[in-house]
């Protein structure tokens, strides 16, 4: 498969303070809210905490999540709700490679354990870490509803499917140094 | 066997382009406009006739839900939401519509919302659905671009707009009141029913939740008639159905096959056989992880259909046929499921919350010998205390498949008891 990955700038503290729209991204908004009726503008969330993950490299600072609740006109708390409710939403920084290992029992039983242990060894991190070049994070996720290509990893937007441990290896071996 | 002259999805491996070119070659949007001219009344009976049945899992026909719709105009809107949140293991065929068959999915939502009377419509996919999104989102201005929806869609003077809207990563979201709190802009919580969607559903108004399956089959039933579609399968099982087979096959794989297909021929002809041969199947889980499993003597001889899968107190569910070879330690595919349920627990309801967490810790201490007799009795009652005590089938999904573990299993249970 393609490798369609794209490097995520690495953000930090700042984010943390001020998160402001790009221009660029602030000129989808309209558009995304035309999908909903008028005064249903809280429907909106998902996407805009989705264009605001991908702005901050790969996860949704405390203020990302307060400039999207007053755009929409909704308390805070309401977003903090959502964003927390959700596991595509990372609360915390995440590497420029999120690895996210399916383990669920279709994956399980063509061999997802052996995958994640493999992970494990190669990077050096268990699950929920990211290495300390801020280069992978690891993950255990469900289902990917991939199942007839188990086992499934999927690395930030894109699916890997039927591997072995041989492959996977080589795969964070390649975008490591990528 | 299907006949290949009854296949729905001719692309469903993906091997044509699925745009709308290509897609129009293989027969879609072919006569929309005529279809839609029959009026609203011909596509539900058509669709009633046909004897679908929704293919998300629960099995409710089709034609009839959308009946349910109020008869009078009224004054509010009302909408289509097609539920592309497939998210239980074992299923994967939502995804191959998604990204190979889309035209099929988008002209199904057109009949769909003209039946039922919505000039709106929101595809609700799965986050993780990356690259199917972008295909699913390009058919859609494709559609638009050739004037098959929007203000006169399909030249039929019938309104229709088709929005795509991603989840991110909520299992519970696949159940339909909770995919309208989400879609809201809340947490994906289950909303008590009644009042049903269809009375009461997205911002209040009358709604209808269809599958991606069940409105991709529709363009092909009105073509060729509700009576060719029942001709295929079994009676009350009718039509032809996407099977997903994984685990412990040769060939895993998405094939399309009558309802009624023998569960043997579905895994020796199209999934390559079970690894090992046949002899070395263990058990089946025939329907996705919420149906409780079968062991091999129910195998041998069990038709893949609503009524024979419910005849051996199982269910067809989503058609996810996930195969375990005698390799398999049972106890801990089935705990990982219900750590599966634990994880995708929406916590509302303190059953399920609570129960879902239960069942994995004393599953994994069954599985690692840590167990006592009283434990599989326990453990037994748990299920039956979450079943039927929740707001939505989640509980109910959490339960079942421990309930078949102990059905069949309990002999490999209790070989497993501390010994001491």
């Amino acid at each position: 498969m393609k490798n369609e990955l794209v490097k995520g700038q690495k953000k930090s503290v700042e984010e943390l303070n001020s998160f402001a729209f790009s221009p660029e991204n602030e000129a989808k908004i309209p558009e995304i809210l035309k999908r909903y009726p008028e005064g249903r503008q809280a429907s909106a969330i998902l996407p805009l905490f989705y264009l605001a993950q991908r702005q901050c490299g790969g996860w949704l600072p405390p203020s990302a999540i307060e400039k999207v609740t007053e755009i929409l006109g909704m308390p805070v708390i309401r977003g903090y709700e959502v964003a927390s409710f959700y596991t595509l939403f990372n609360l915390k920084p995440v590497g420029t490679y999120h690895v996210q290992v399916c383990g669920t029992t279709p994956c399980m039983l063509r061999g997802s354990e052996a995958l994640l242990s493999a992970c494990k060894r190669h990077l050096n991190i268990e699950c929920g870490e990211t290495t300390k070049n801020g280069v992978f994070t690891l993950s255990e996720v469900e289902c990917l509803s991939a199942c007839a290509n188990a086992p499934v990893v999927q690395i930030n937007d894109t699916y890997y499917e039927d591997l072995t441990e041989e492959n996977l290896i080589n795969l964070l071996e390649g975008l490591a140094s990528c | 066997m299907l006949k290949e002259s009854d296949r729905i999805f001719t692309n469903l491996y993906g091997a044509e382009d699925w745009r709308l070119k290509a897609a129009k070659s293989r027969g879609d949007w072919d006569k929309t406009k005529d279809l839609l001219a029959k009026g609203q009344e011909w596509i539900i009976q058509e669709v009633i006739t046909s004897g679908l049945k929704g293919r998300g899992g629960a099995g409710f026909p089709t034609g009839k839900k959308w009946s349910f719709m109020p008869k009078e105009e009224g004054m509010m809107p009302r909408y289509l939401i097609i539920n592309a949140d497939e998210s239980e293991p074992g299923t994967c065929k939502d995804r191959d519509i998604l990204r190979y068959e889309p035209h099929k999915l988008i002209e199904g939502a057109l009949f769909a919302a003209f039946a039922i009377g919505a000039h709106v419509g929101y595809i609700y996919i799965r986050g993780e659905f990356h690259q199917e999104t972008i295909h699913l989102e390009t058919a859609i201005a494709e559609a638009y671009q050739e004037g098959l929806l929007g203000k006169n869609a399909a030249n039929s003077g019938w309104k229709f707009d088709l929005y795509v809207h991603r989840g991110a990563g909520a299992y519970i979201c696949g159940e339909e009141t909770a995919l309208l709190e989400s879609l809201e802009g809340r947490k994906g919580m289950p909303r008590l029913k009644p009042p049903f969607p269809a009375v009461v559903g997205l911002y209040g108004c009358p709604t209808i939740v269809n599958n991606v399956e069940t409105l991709a089959v529709v363009p092909t039933i009105l073509r060729r008639g509700g009576d060719w579609f029942s001709s295929i399968g079994t009676p009350d099982n009718a039509g032809t159905k996407i099977f997903c087979l994984s685990g412990h096959v040769n060939k895993p794989c998405n094939v399309e096959e009558a309802l009624g297909v023998p569960m043997k021929d579905l895994i020796e002809k199209h999934g390559g056989g079970v690894r090992g041969g046949w002899d070395n199947l263990l058990a089946v889980i025939p329907g996705g992880s919420s149906v409780p499993l079968l062991p091999k003597e129910i195998c041998e001889t069990v038709l893949m259909d609503f009524t024979s899968l419910a005849n051996v107190k199982s269910a067809l569910g989503t058609a996810g046929v996930i195969v375990m070879d005698k390799s398999t330690d049972v106890v801990r595919a089935i705990a990982r499921l219900s750590k599966f349920y634990m994880h995708e627990s929406c916590g509302q309801c303190t059953p399920c919350r609570e129960g879902t967490g239960w069942m994995w810790r004393m599953l994994m201490r069954l599985a690692e010998g840590e167990g006592t007799s009283e434990d599989i009795d326990q453990l037994e009652e748990v299920t039956h205390e979450i079943e039927g005590h929740t707001i939505c089938a989640l509980g109910d999904a959490a339960a079942w498949p421990v309930q078949g573990l102990i059905r069949h299993f309990r002999p490999e249970l209790e070989r497993r008891l501390r010994k001491n």
